[in-house]
């Protein structure tokens, strides 16, 4: 190879996510795609808005929702996005070890967020047998909801990948981006979800 | 950060000024958190659904201009052409939104 | 071994090569390959349509089929055939006319040419088993009823296709933003460039519409949910938003980079500098956002109700201003202008008028109250014909002699190229002209059959006529291609003495593009080292290694895996065993991206020595 693109003091520049070509090009890239996320959880937030009083006299979201669990994920969720900030803190000053560390904790805090959702899905289907089918409100509940839900599934298989991955190898110019590109996707997962706190959750306690 | 040979070679002022950043991040998650208990706690105790609407989406909107500007360095320079897009799709966005509230027969 | 084997590779080396290819001009070329293909079926399909109408209730085609015929056809030429010949152009020309080596994400770009593929062949394997029959807007609730796979397949080759075109669009965007040339400023960019730039940016913006519509479609078709369902609460108009959210913008994807053709053609054959350059670069982009506030003119008969249809009708009459603009933008330039006539120039020429009488027709359509007459009409087939076909088409094919030289190395033959362009020219006008008036008649759209002694016999007739011309200039241009690659003129890098940076490099070009990355110093930067006695493009380099990426078959694998688990998709509502296919096919899928993200992948250099031993 020779071109190395390992990191050692004396090469480290001020952001190495952003120091090749490569860089800048998943940098952007991952932001644009954002831009038409942006679009897309529109979409699905439009549609909910628009069938959210479809009960078809099934159970409606005052019956469903409980504030305490939302509270705990929402917690859950917007702590996580503060470790990946740590996470690339730590990138920026090269100390590998504790960047792992707290995208580690981070990978925790994302699981134990789905693990929540998880219990909450079942919870309303076991309990109110509340389902995608239930009604027109169910299939928009799940459909944005869910959706949300597999892009957390999505971000931790991305980030246990990368992080066994480069386990051994260290930081490098290479996958510095990988893990910028991965941090910028968790936070916008958390944007989605702050709208879909309030817009679901808290909106729909208050009918 | 001491245990860490690794670090003490990076250039000081760099690592200052990392430093200084992530303070600005705890404050920034500090807020997100804040407003995120006022709008549980208004919902909660139950404040009338006139009042409460507003309120919730204002602090949503905010807290998420703090994610995008802080967390996600958007204020930062070099993110022109990132803004453009983000606004791009939030004016798409929110055109579906209102079409959705408003003109989508029931 | 022989100079013959070492020239010509065996088949089986040139699939493989462009399976794996990650090259923007082999992809290029491979989307404009597949662009044309589905541009073939989709016009048998409105061949059999016009037969089915030469007379009154013929039954050429039964009716079932007849809506089968008619929803493939629109749904194949918009998405598999206009949309991917335009990207392939754009992908093999922009980066040249920005004076970059490559794209930004080869890999994402050729994911993204396999994803358009395999999803067109998906749809069309619907044909073996019952084609979609809902139309290309595919209105629930008849959509969520069609009995049978057919809308299944529209839902999941749509979601294929779409998903590539999103990527490609990602892809332009991060590519035009970074890897432009020394000096090749943002206000010196072609306007080709600009408005690949713009399309892409209404295809980031349009196609999650489309992604979700589809994906409420396919949980309402096979899983049982109710977005469309009116009996547990939902809303079938849903569908026509989300539709049409993305159907507009659609359109402008469409007809922005045929104007970005004609803005090249036009000033290289005119030999002026591109008249009114910033106000052509405004009106591109005044027309993307227009584009996206207008999209209920198609649902005016919803009942939106007064105000909403008023804002709408309103909206889309000013789009007519910045088209305007550009009308008086390209007869200016030609204003004074030496001109040349060829076939690239005439299909330059005939566009003017035909589009400008779709644009009209689009105004008039805009006036909601008015609409009410002509929805659902002959008078909409027109229009739309007017400006896809006397847009896009003909951009296209300016932009097939026009820079078929640069991407095969041999000009098309002109006396051919005139042939094709009259009988297809005239063909067009005699299919879609009298289709306003069959429209004012009353004549309805998506009819198997009409009555006869209506009015409407001679109309059809004349119709259909008009189509079959239209297919001989098909034919013709076909006869073109194949006498060109086997005898055509070959092709200096320079044919036209044309003013942009894609023609300073040989024809076809190097696979690195530039050996050395041009310094540019305006706008028409070629013209200007003309004009100034050079010639030719100064260096802003010294020859140095080039890093390349490398080539891979996961793109393709990949796409195979998607393919594989909509098809399970699709059948698994009739036997659960089909699940198998779709845990085996995203398994595939999945395993391809882990290896994608596992295995790194720093590409290659070609070394100093190497460049300077090619002769330029
Ligand atoms: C001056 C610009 C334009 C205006 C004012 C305009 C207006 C309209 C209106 C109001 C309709 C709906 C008619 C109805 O269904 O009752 C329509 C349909 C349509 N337009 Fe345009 N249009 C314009 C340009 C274009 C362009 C540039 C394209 C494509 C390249 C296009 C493609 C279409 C298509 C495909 C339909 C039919 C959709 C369908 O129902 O299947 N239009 N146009
Ligand atoms: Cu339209």
């Amino acid at each position: 190879m020779s071109h190395d693109h390992s990191l050692n003091p004396e090469t480290m520049p001020e952001d190495p996510a952003k120091a090749t070509m490569e860089g800048k090009h998943k940098f952007l890239g991952l932001w644009i795609f954002l831009g038409g996320e942006t679009v897309l959880f529109a979409c699905l937030f439009g549609t909910y808005l628009a069938l959210r009083n479809s009960t078809a006299g099934g159970p409606s979201s005052q019956d469903l929702f409980g504030l305490e669990l939302v509270f705990l994920m929402t917690l859950l969720l917007l702590t996580s996005s503060l470790t990946s900030v740590y996470a690339i803190y730590h990138m920026k000053n090269n100390n590998f070890k504790k960047m792992q560390l707290w995208f580690g904790i981070t990978a925790l805090l994302g699981l134990s967020f789905l693990g929540l959702e998880i219990y909450e899905f079942a919870h309303y289907i076991t309990d109110y047998g509340f389902t995608f089918r239930s009604s027109a409100f169910g299939s928009a509940f799940y459909a944005l909801v869910g959706f949300h839900g597999g892009h957390v599934v999505f971000g931790l298989s991305w980030l246990i990948a990368i992080m066994v991955r480069n386990a051994k190898r260290g930081l490098s110019l290479y996958n510095a981006p990988k893990y910028n590109t991965f941090g910028l996707y968790w936070h916008f997962i958390d944007v989605v979800w702050v709208f879909i706190f309030t817009v679901v959750y808290l909106m729909g306690m208050v009918g | 950060m001491t245990e860490n040979t690794n670090t003490n070679k990076i250039n000081s002022f760099q690592k200052e000024q990392n430093k200084v950043e992530m303070r600005k991040q705890i404050i920034t998650f500090a807020l997100m958190i804040f407003f995120t208990m006022i709008a549980f706690f208004a919902v909660m105790l139950g404040v009338s659904s006139t009042f409460v609407i507003p309120l919730i989406l204002i602090l949503a909107i905010v807290q998420v201009g703090f994610q995008f500007y802080y967390f996600m360095h958007m204020k930062d320079k070099g993110h022109e052409i990132v803004s453009g897009m983000i606004f791009g799709g939030i004016l798409v966005a929110f055109l579906v939104i209102i079409t959705f509230v408003a003109i989508t027969w029931w | 071994m022989s100079i013959a084997t070492t020239q010509k590779r065996g088949f089986g080396a040139v699939l493989w090569d462009y399976l794996t290819t990650v090259d923007h001009k082999k992809i290029g070329i491979l989307y404009i390959i597949g662009g044309g293909f589905f541009f073939l079926l989709g016009g048998l399909e409105a061949l059999l349509i016009r037969i089915q109408l030469i007379k009154p209730e013929n039954d050429f085609i039964s009716a079932g089929l007849y809506n089968e015929m008619i929803t493939m056809h629109g749904t194949t030429m918009i998405f598999l055939a206009a949309m991917p010949i335009l990207v392939g152009l754009m992908n093999y020309v922009m980066p040249l006319q920005i004076g970059a080596r490559d794209v930004a994400f080869p890999f994402l770009n050729s994911l993204g040419f396999w994803l358009f593929f395999l999803g067109g062949i998906l749809l069309n394997l619907s044909w073996f088993t019952g084609a979609p029959d809902a139309g290309w807007t595919n209105y629930a609730p008849l959509s969520v009823q069609s009995p049978g796979h057919g809308v299944d397949f529209y839902v999941m080759g749509l979601q294929l296709s779409g998903a590539g075109t999103l990527m490609g669009g990602i892809n332009f965007i991060v590519t035009i933003v970074t890897m432009r040339a020394p000096g090749m400023t943002y206000m010196r960019m072609p306007l080709f460039s600009w408005t690949t730039l713009v399309t892409s940016i209404l295809i980031l913006f349009a196609f999650p519409a489309l992604t979700v519509n589809l994906f409420l479609m396919m949980f309402d078709r096979m899983f049982g949910t109710a977005f469309f369902d009116i009996g547990l609460g939902g809303n079938s108009i849903i569908w026509q938003h989300l539709f049409w959210i993305f159907g507009h913008p659609e359109v402008y994807i469409l007809i922005l980079p045929a104007f970005g053709i004609f803005s090249e053609i036009i000033p290289t054959f005119a030999k002026k500098r591109l008249f009114g350059y910033t106000a052509m670069v405004f009106a591109t982009f005044l027309i993307a956002f227009l584009g996206f506030m207008v999209w209920a003119h198609h649902m005016f008969t919803v009942g939106l109700g007064p105000v909403a249809n008023s804002i709408f009708a309103v909206a889309t009459m000013a789009i007519a201003v910045p088209t305007g603009i550009k009308i008086f933008n390209w007869l200016l330039t030609l204003w004074g202008g030496s001109i040349t006539i060829n076939s690239a120039m005439l299909w330059t020429l005939a566009f003017i008028p035909s589009f400008t009488i779709g644009g009209m027709t689009g105004v008039m359509l805009g006036s909601s109250v008015a609409d009410y007459q002509y929805h659902d009409t002959y008078f909409v087939v027109a229009h739309f014909h007017y400006v896809i076909v006397g847009g896009v088409v003909f951009a296209i094919l300016a932009a097939m002699h026009y820079w078929w030289p640069k991407m095969f190395g041999r000009i098309l033959h002109e006396g051919m190229g005139k042939l094709a362009f009259w009988t297809f020219f005239i063909g067009f006008h005699l299919t879609f002209f009298i289709q306003h008036f069959l429209g004012l008649m009353g004549m309805p759209r998506r009819y198997w059959v009409f009555l006869e002694n209506q009015g409407l016999d001679t109309g059809n007739l004349i119709s259909t006529i008009g189509a079959f011309f239209m297919t001989f200039g098909v034919i013709v241009f076909l006869i073109n291609i194949i006498y060109t690659a086997v005898k055509g003129e070959k092709a200096p890098a320079d044919p036209w003495d044309a003013r942009t940076l894609e023609w300073a490099i040989p024809s076809p070009p190097a696979h690195y593009n530039f050996k050395q990355l041009p310094l540019v110093r305006g706008l028409d930067p070629l013209w200007i080292e003309k004009t100034e006695g050079k010639g030719k493009m100064t260096p802003a380099e010294p020859v140095d290694e080039i890093h390349m990426p490398n080539g891979t078959i996961l793109p393709f694998i990949m796409t195979l895996g998607f393919t594989i688990a909509s098809y399970g998709f699709i059948y698994q509502v009739d036997h659960k065993g089909w699940l198998i296919a779709v845990y085996a096919g995203m398994a595939i899928a999945l395993g391809c991206m882990l290896i994608r993200s596992l295995k790194d992948d720093h590409g290659y250099h070609i070394t100093k020595e190497e460049l300077e031993r090619e002769a330029d």
